[in-house]
């Protein structure tokens, strides 16, 4: 690189309070638990929490999931002393129905958190009570203080001080994804000769996943900061990189692992130039209809960043707003350092302010949540809903065709359909 | 507390949203956390309305507890005002603001706004969803409807039906036609596309026909008081149901009992020689009260299927219900509890369920048809197409709708004669129904459900590899009745071991 372009790096942040359409952290309920083969994840809240799980999880509720949601009633906000006994009570109701499980999580929600009820000290008590056999652990996916994803950042960092002291050289892979791409990391890194490599979550209880002073941390996903911060504290080291999207954060995301573990460039090169030539020649070909055409995201999942990176370098689209609703620089940093200038970057939101701007700027594609985007089709906008970019194998290189088909097929539909919407 | 996995209904706040989207100029304002907007998307995606929701929340986040929040309301207050200017507004809390007690009505009052401020006061730790709809569109009422001067030509309001209610678009088109044809305008339907304007001239309509009881039950009673206008009791959903519908409005109008049958088809229907393998079908019906209670008389009297079970997850239409239910000389099953719902059906092991998509999920687990008759629905039932319930289209709808699932009268034959045929065996399922049924291993005992929480499981009782053979040739669709109708038959006769004699025996004995 000759002549630095300025970057999304140095332009200031535009921040709004207001009206923010998101989901909350419980959400993140909805995949955890299926990453977590041993778990169980019950919210302790309100009929709105569990109708919430409900309508997010679409059929997965018919599927034996292994999360609910305890409740609370009229009694419960009475008197706060019972509060505790009957969580004691509906958790021996839980465990004695469902042998399987080896880790129990207690959520917290908007209303327990607002009455204070103490889940963590419930936590230690039922910990104490069903060890060895089960771990109780506590954290909170309440929408006063969680955002989507940032439930998976809070169940995470809450596993983090519960997790075994190692001096071993490692890598600690983190996040949760789908099993197909988990695999193919695996794969690479082992191809690499990168290892022992752990990932957290592990997918059962007595996987062993140690962290120490000799612990390096590779992220997997940008909303993780809570997580990776909780690493730092037992002594690990994050690698800083871009997040593995399309072939180019994949390429950037392992060569910063290889270069931690002075790797040669032959090695490197020898290892990653077939998927890398499969990711570009695929992203190129879903990719044409994307070309030149603009880009605006509305906050969600803190994916928007790393995203947008993918979109503007490797796709050749043009974003005119970035929404996310945190920004965690030492996590997204590198993405946005590569993003040219040009787009509004945007944290938090006043929704309606947002979707003046969005109907001024009229980008070519609009990534939003599922309750705004036929409202915006209606209007004449195309809209790709983001929530999907969260449930669908997205990372990696034998996905990078698949991401920007993502994109592109809101807009090959668009010039599909000859009768128009009234 | 109580362990929560499915829930029939939303909290309360979700039934006024229900009210409020259904109409227009009309805005609420609801104080709520950071992540209680994901109810927009029952909107936006179940119902596929192409606008958002006229809700502003406040989505406050842990930062502004304390007083920070009854600033926030009031922000979200005025700028809703200022943006979208409805004729009128409404205000209220969701649960979480509910234990912060930041009194929404008060704060809106003291703000002097230029229209209409309606408070909402909905317990969501003790009611649900349809009281939420129920009492929002009773605030409304209250709150603007006045007495006004009669319409000249005899004129109904159309209340109850709302967004996101089963089949309540084409509801309103089928019973606006069968109205008309008696020479009876509609004046408002409510709250239904009605504005705060409508509203406030209910009162010049001359009686109100109560769609739909659980969520304009109260709206009525109170017109009835206030404005002098008697409502309609006849839920117009079946045959007979329609014709003492119109019965009803006669008498309340003086008008001729008119109702054209030419587009009525189920009574044909289901008269022809097709349907008579429909005879005493054994059916199971669940859902919100009102459809239950309208399936139930149509099943009956109109299908000729036996009703073995009835329920509702609605305790505002228990007793209802449970009416209904001992006239058929059952007990009515009343339980939010889906567990519950399960276990009833694995008992009565019905050849068809009619309830809401959580009965539609039961019955794929447990191999039995089902059709569905009342929310909460998904995305496909909401459809693209003409499908009322009520009136006489409805009837035609229902026919169609409830028949599908069951395998054919021609094919049920066909299956019973060569219920070895290659082709014909269990997991090739039934041929109208498209997609391969998922293979189920040949060693494998036919899946009966698991043990659910409290039901007893008949493990006293052991079938004999012989009698087990013989069981797996009764056809799929009626094999899990004839295992419990032969386990009880052994049970009754303190027999603990079950042969093929048993079996034929038991049938001999439930034969109908």
């Amino acid at each position: 690189m000759t002549g630095r372009v300025p970057s999304c790096a140095e332009i200031p942040v535009l921040r709004q309070r207001g009206q923010r359409e998101v989901f909350c952290g419980l959400t993140s309920i909805i995949w955890l638990h299926r990453k977590m083969q041993d778990a169980f994840f019950l919210v302790v809240g309100s009929r709105t929490c569990a109708h919430l799980l409900q309508s997010a999880a679409g059929v997965m509720i018919f599927a034996e999931p292994r999360f609910g949601t305890a409740v609370l009633e009229e009694t419960d906000l009475a008197g706060m002393a019972d509060a505790q006994d009957e969580i004691d009570r509906e958790v021996e109701r839980l465990l004695s129905r469902r042998t399987d499980i080896r880790r129990l999580f207690l959520v917290g929600s908007c209303p327990s958190e607002v009455i204070k009820l103490d889940l963590s000290k419930a936590a230690e008590r039922l910990s104490r009570k069903y060890a060895p056999q089960v771990r109780v652990l506590n954290f909170s996916g309440s929408g006063i203080e969680t955002t989507f994803t940032e439930g998976e950042d809070a169940c995470l960092a809450a596993m983090v001080p519960d997790l075994p002291e190692t001096d071993d050289r490692q890598l600690l892979m983190v996040g949760a994804l789908p099993d197909v791409v988990q695999d193919q990391a695996l794969s690479l890194l082992d191809q690499l000769g990168i290892g022992p490599v752990t990932v957290l979550p592990s997918m059962r209880a007595d996987d062993s996943v140690g962290v120490g002073a000799n612990t390096v941390v590779a992220i997997t996903q940008p909303f993780l900061g809570e997580t990776c911060a909780a690493l730092e504290r037992r002594g690990a080291r994050h690698i800083a990189a871009t997040f593995p999207f399309g072939e180019v954060g994949t390429t950037a995301w392992l060569r910063a692992i290889a270069d931690e573990f002075g790797l040669s460039d032959a090695l490197f090169e020898r290892v990653t130039e077939a998927p890398r030539a499969r990711a570009r020649s695929a992203v190129a070909r879903a990719s044409e209809v994307l070309r030149d055409r603009s880009v605006f995201f509305f906050p969600d999942s803190q994916l928007e960043i790393p995203l947008a990176r993918f979109l503007t370098t490797e796709c050749g689209m043009r974003a005119v707003e970035i929404g996310a609703p945190y920004i965690h620089r030492q996590l997204v940093g590198p993405d946005l350092a590569m993003i040219p200038e040009g787009p509004v970057l945007s944290e938090g939101q006043d929704v309606d302010l947002q979707l003046d701007r969005a109907r001024a700027a009229r980008a070519d594609l609009t990534v939003c949540g599922l309750g705004l985007a036929n409202p915006l089709e209606a209007e004449g906008l195309t809209t790709k809903w983001a929530i999907e970019l969260v449930f669908t194998p997205v990372h990696f290189y034998e996905q990078a065709g698949d991401l920007a088909g993502l994109f592109a097929r809101p807009l090959r539909r668009r010039d599909m359909l000859r009768v128009a919407a009234e | 507390m109580k362990l929560t996995v499915w829930t029939y209904e939303g909290p309360p706040h979700v039934g006024a949203m229900r009210v409020a989207t259904a109409m227009k100029g009309l805005h609420y304002v609801l104080h709520a956390p950071q992540g209680d907007t994901y109810a927009d998307l029952l909107f936006t995606m179940i119902e596929r309305r192409n606008h958002r929701p006229p809700v502003t929340y406040t989505t406050f986040q842990a930062r502004d507890l304390g007083a920070d929040t009854a600033m926030l309301f009031k922000t979200a207050c005025r700028d809703a005002y200022d943006r979208f200017r409805p004729q009128a507004m409404i205000v209220g809390a969701s649960c979480t603001a509910e234990l912060i007690q930041d009194d929404p009505g008060g704060m809106a009052e003291a703000m002097e706004l230029p229209v209409p401020v309606i408070a909402l006061d909905l317990p969501s730790y003790q009611r649900k969803e349809n009281f939420g709809a129920d009492e929002a569109l009773f605030q409304i009422t209250r709150a603007l409807a006045r007495p006004v001067d009669r319409t000249e030509r005899v004129s109904c309001n159309l209340i109850g039906p709302t967004a996101l209610g089963f089949r309540h678009r084409d509801d309103v088109t089928e019973l606006t036609r069968l109205l008309s044809d008696m020479g009876v305008d509609v004046n408002v339907v409510a709250p239904l596309e009605a504005t705060p304007a409508d509203i406030a001239r209910l009162g010049a309509a001359h009686f109100n026909v109560l769609m739909y009881p659980e969520t304009g039950e109260s709206a009525c009673r109170w017109m009835e008081r206030e404005l002098g206008l008697p409502f309609t009791r006849t839920v117009p959903i079946g045959v007979g149901a329609t014709r003492d519908f119109v019965a009803e409005v006669a008498e309340l109008t003086g008008l001729a009992p008119r109702l054209d049958t030419k587009r009525l088809r189920l009574p044909w229907y289901t008269a022809s020689v097709d349907s008579t393998y429909l005879t005493g079908k054994r059916v199971f019906i669940f859902g919100d009260g009102t459809y239950v209670v309208s399936a139930a008389r149509i099943a009956r009297d109109e299908m000729g299927f036996e009703v073995v079970g009835m329920g509702c997850y609605n305790r505002e239409q228990a007793r209802a219900v449970r009416r209904v239910a001992s006239d058929f000389g059952l007990s009515a099953l009343i339980t939010d509890d889906y567990l519950d719902v399960e276990a009833a059906i694995a008992d009565l092991a019905p050849e068809l369920i009619l309830g809401t998509q959580m009965e539609r999920h039961i019955g794929k687990r447990l191999g039995i048809p089902c059709a569905v008759i009342s929310a909460p629905v998904h995305v496909q039932d909401f459809p693209a197409r003409y499908s009322p319930q009520m009136g006489l289209e409805g009837a035609n709808v229902i026919f169609d709708t409830w028949v599908h699932p069951l395998v054919m009268g021609l094919e049920e034959h066909l299956l019973h004669m060569f219920r070895d045929d290659f082709e014909f065996h269990d997991d090739a399922g039934a041929s109208h129904h498209g997609g391969p049924a998922v293979p189920r291993s040949k060693a494998a005992p036919d899946p009966t459900p698991a043990v659910v929480d409290g039901a007893a499981d008949p493990g006293t009782v052991i079938w004999l590899a012989e009698a087990e053979s013989e069981l797996r040739k009764v056809p799929f669709f009626v094999r899990g009745k004839a295992r419990r109708n032969t386990e009880a038959f052994a049970h009754d006769r303190g027999q603990h071991e079950i042969s093929v004699e048993t079996l034929y025996e038991a049938k001999a004995h439930y034969a109908r």
